[in-house]
């Protein structure tokens, strides 16, 4: 689409035609960078943890670096490692998988209005579609004159380059590192706790953030650190298609 | 214990690799951007977010004890750190870092 329009300004020679690089994609870089800064440092010291990790579970610098590359999803990537050095059953990996990733699901759903008649961004959008960028990409006030496609393109691939370098730093540089970083990934906490304040702020009635919090911290404490998210999913779930009715009372709910 | 060949290992990542895949394009395909979305799911759309984000701040604090270790203090007042700071001068940037910053100093220092 957005071919087109270049292609279509184009015909009109008077003005010194600006390239769509330097009108619509360099913009979106500097709109998107400032966004994804919590990111970097929670990337960096989540994806050096991991390398390292992977480094001193024997396994070379190539492994981090194309795994962070193509799973691309944090923890399940964590898991990894230990599903490598058991024994040999992609069956039960990829079932796994989809246990610990199910919460994608929900962003899928939640993305599916907002990416539409974006083309082949799309489907790098929904590839690179982790925890973090999808809270950016979610909840960013994107401003009007910056290019919605480009500006979520960058936001997911500055995140995926900080989760790979980092990532595969930690792998080469594993055991020499001896800087006391303890209690950096509370940036990652800090910036869910931002967001959720932001979506609060944006709603006029705050059922859903309540019940999130709620309904999660109920599953945590009955189902246990390790398998609390699939039950808060599926009573999310239950409760607000019980609340339908009495939501869509309040109209647009305060969001757009 | 058993040690998988380099074939096995592949075969491993992939399977995780579909995993992942099928987590977050299976809405999509389900849902496709040509056909009218049924109205319960764009219901779903709009109210899941703020309920996702719930959890998402529920799952960072997943591995806090509050019975033992600091019983969770440093995560309680970095958070309180966070809000006021946003609740004053709404920079998410500003806020985020504060709330690190006094983590940080609070783990590596006090507990």
């Amino acid at each position: 689409m957005t071919s087109q329009e270049v292609a279509g300004e184009q015909v009109d020679p008077t003005p010194p035609p600006q390239s769509h690089r330097v009108r619509v994609v360099v913009p979106a870089l500097k709109a998107a960078f400032p966004f994804t800064l919590p990111i970097f440092a929670g990337f960096w010291f989540l994806g050096l943890t991991y390398g390292m990790y992977m480094n001193s579970s024997g396994f070379s610098f190539l492994y981090p670096l194309f795994m962070s590359m193509l799973i691309y999803a944090g923890s399940m990537e964590f898991i990894t490692v230990s599903l490598l050095l058991g024994a040999f059953n992609p069956v039960q990996a990829f079932l796994m998988t989809l246990m610990i990733n199910a919460r994608h699901l929900f962003y899928g759903l939640s993305m599916l209005e907002r990416f539409k008649g974006l083309g082949p961004k799309k489907v790098y959008l929904i590839y690179g579609m982790c925890d973090e960028t999808f809270s950016i990409n979610f909840s960013a006030t994107i401003p009007p004159d910056i290019d919605r496609g480009w500006f979520m393109v960058w936001v997911t691939l500055l995140n995926q380059l900080y989760w790979v370098s980092g990532s595969t730093l930690g792998g080469i540089f594993g055991s020499m590192i001896h800087i006391n970083t303890e209690g950096l990934d509370f940036a990652m906490t800090a910036m869910f706790v931002v967001i959720f304040m932001e979506q609060w702020m944006r709603d006029r009635n705050h059922t859903s953030s309540l019940l999130g919090l709620a309904l999660s911290l109920g599953c945590l404490l009955i189902f246990g650190a390790d398998n609390f998210i699939i039950p808060s999913m599926l009573v999310i779930l239950a409760v607000l298609t019980l609340l339908r009715g009495r939501l869509e009372k309040y109209g647009k709910l305060g969001i757009d | 214990m058993a040690t998988m060949t380099l074939t096995q290992q592949i075969i491993t990542i992939a399977a995780v690799i579909a995993g992942t895949l099928t987590t977050r394009f299976l809405p999509f395909l389900i849902f496709p951007a040509g056909k009218p979305t049924p109205k319960y799911v764009q219901y779903l759309g709009k109210v899941l977010p703020a309920a996702v984000f719930g959890l998402l701040v529920i799952y960072c604090l997943r591995n806090v004890s509050v019975l033992s270790g600091s019983h969770g203090i440093p995560e309680l007042i970095s958070i309180a750190v966070v809000v006021v700071l946003h609740l004053w001068k709404r920079q998410m940037l500003l806020s985020i870092a504060g709330g690190t910053i006094c983590y940080m100093l609070l783990v590596q220092l006090v507990f």
